[in-house]
């Protein structure tokens, strides 16, 4: 049986930012479906009460003092920014 | 002049034979004489290195303290980003981008006063194992070049391996540093994760992705890491811990030393001619003194599906950054914010990043998150805890890198998933955080043979000391292919 639909490929798709044509799609639904079938073996091992590792080496929280330092300029910054206008970026319009 | 050590190499500088200069013409001489058929760089940084090189030699002529690299000329791959120097990940959608900071690593290197011949060709933001998913072009194996160098730091791999740098740096985050070592005969090594910084390095997959060093031996890769090791406050991930001095390691002294060999790594799957060459290989560190005994990883055959799981969904965190607006590629026929973002992303990004993406976000998604990712959360916990009890008993585990010597171009790209396994041998590494070397031992149908030298965390001096030990007594490091 299939785990992954076209439908939630889609789903998928809008969550990460991508757009696809119905071909492109039908194929990512195969492959995915192929992975995550392949990554069901671990469900074969009971992991209960094992703790998720997030770390592998001892980590703490690292904080520095609040001092200013200097940062990158404003013509660094926009350097590789793909439009601008006045220092600023400039994106296609957000609200209708 | 690759050829030689870098401590021969320092005392013709000091003693007038040989200038910076010279040095880097040598690279790039090189670099015109195979490049057309290896292609391993995607960005030459010819005028900045002949006005570094130029610095360097008139500081030879006074006596300012030189650096521990002096002189030498590095490749680096291209998802470490360099200041003035075009940083592409091997992607369209960082095709132009010019970073304004060097990353960590980079600074350190100026720091020993290396000198940048260029940028190393990749799989596209680190994914893939052969260097087919470059979105520029494919980098070729010198051993023989209708088939792949390896990956994801192909370009690494086979610029060394030809001769056009003395050494490289490569990233690993399931094997990219060591697979493609493998296949291209050269030493290369993944440090313990947190040894060295990651700031600056494109992320992939945070908590697996490391820089390690490619070289022709396991004393310039000890250099190497010496050079780039330490703390960083820049790095959050960055292990405060002392930094040994890894030249001292390297004495050649194996007696005594308790092996450890999976039986998963040598098992099914394993190419005859690789279990060969890593059993003589063994045979050799018995005749010098070491000791090893078959052990088992139980956890070995999860490690693949895990490390999917793992990376591709913090790839898919990572990757958000890519929309088009700060850096990189943006679609210009977009009506609204959110089209321009899938419009900028689906045209910049490549398939198998796009797969990795989808997966990742897929497994992070409402509804799936504990089945998935946690779930592999989980069993990277036993993964490591199955290399926690063997280190009880053993100094290394000893394996190949790969089940395979380097494949043809063309032969697994079809299939994610065949490709994937390719890399069983080197993901657990990753997945524990522990560091791994792989050294040539041998030629299988005239392809090299990576054999992978694993050790505890932080205990890089003895993978060296084993790893150099086996190179000296053997002449695999000294085989060259012809180009």
């Amino acid at each position: 049986m299939a785990r992954i639909t076209k439908e939630q490929v889609k789903h998928v798709a809008h969550l990460a930012r991508l757009s696809f044509n119905e071909d492109e799609i039908e194929t990512f639904t195969e492959q995915l479906d192929n992975i995550i079938s392949f990554a069901e073996q671990l469900n074969e091992l009971d992991t209960t009460g094992v703790e998720p590792t997030t770390h592998v080496i001892d980590v703490k929280n690292v904080l520095r003092e609040d001092e200013t330092w200097e940062s990158l300029s404003r013509e660094e910054t926009l350097k590789n920014a793909p439009d601008q206008e006045n220092g600023q970026v400039k994106v296609p319009s957000i609200i209708e | 002049m690759f050829e030689k050590s870098i401590g021969e190499i320092h005392s013709l500088l000091q003693n007038k034979q040989l200038s910076v200069s010279e040095l880097v013409q040598a690279s790039y001489d090189r670099i015109s004489h195979v490049e057309e058929k290896v292609k391993a760089f995607v960005t030459l940084n010819e005028e900045g290195a002949k006005e570094t090189a130029r610095k360097l030699d008139e500081k030879l002529g006074t006596d300012a303290a030189r650096g521990l690299l002096f002189g030498l000329p590095v490749g680096v791959k291209d998802n470490i980003v360099t200041k003035g120097l075009r940083t592409t990940c091997s992607s369209k959608i960082l095709e132009n981008y010019d970073p304004v900071h060097n990353a960590t690593v980079v600074e350190r290197l100026r720091n020993a006063e290396t000198v940048t011949i260029g940028k190393l060709n990749m799989d596209e933001f680190a994914m893939g194992s052969s260097n087919e998913n470059s979105g520029f072009f494919k980098t070729r194996n010198p051993w023989n070049t209708e088939h792949v160098p390896g990956g994801s730091s192909g370009g690494s791999a086979a610029s060394v391996a030809a001769g056009e740098v003395f050494f490289s740096l490569g990233s690993d985050t399931g094997g990219s540093v060591r697979q493609p070592a493998a296949f291209c005969g050269v030493v290369g090594l993944k440090p313990t994760y947190g040894l060295v910084s990651r700031y600056g390095l494109v992320a992939f997959a945070s908590s697996l992705d490391q820089i390690g060093p490619i070289s022709k031996t396991v004393e310039d890769n000890a250099f190497l890491l010496q050079s780039i090791a330490g703390h960083d406050n820049l790095d959050s991930t960055s292990a405060n811990v002392d930094i040994p001095d890894y030249l001292s390691q390297l004495t050649g002294d194996v007696k005594g030393l308790k092996i450890a060999v999976p039986k998963e790594y040598i098992g099914e799957g394993v190419e005859e001619g690789v279990r060969e060459k890593v059993m003589e290989a063994l045979k050799q560190l018995e005749k010098l003194g070491a000791t090893w005994e078959e052990v088992s990883l139980p956890h070995s055959k999860y490690a693949v599906a895990t490390y999917y799981l793992l990376a591709s969904s913090e790839a898919s965190a990572n990757l958000a950054r890519f929309d088009g607006v700060r850096y990189g590629y943006r679609a210009d026929d977009a009506e609204n914010l959110i089209e321009m973002y899938k419009k900028s992303r689906s045209e910049g990004f490549g398939d198998e990043v796009k797969r990795r993406i989808m997966l990742g976000t897929f497994a992070l998604s409402s509804g799936y998150y504990d089945a998935y990712y946690k779930k592999a959360q989980q069993v990277r916990t036993l993964i490591k805890q199955d290399f926690d009890k063997v280190f009880e008993d053993y100094d290394v585990v000893i394996g190949p890198t790969a089940p395979t010597t380097a494949f043809k171009i063309g032969e697994k790209i079809d299939d994610p998933l065949t490709m994937y396994v390719n890399d069983i041998l080197t993901i657990p590494i990753n997945l524990a955080g522990v560091p791994a070397i792989s050294v040539p031992c041998g030629l299988s149908n005239g392809l090299p043979v990576g054999l992978q030298i694993i050790g505890k965390h932080f205990d890089e001096g003895k993978v060296f000391r084993v790893a150099h030990a086996f190179e000296q007594a053997t002449d695999h490091h000294k085989a060259r292919p012809e180009l």
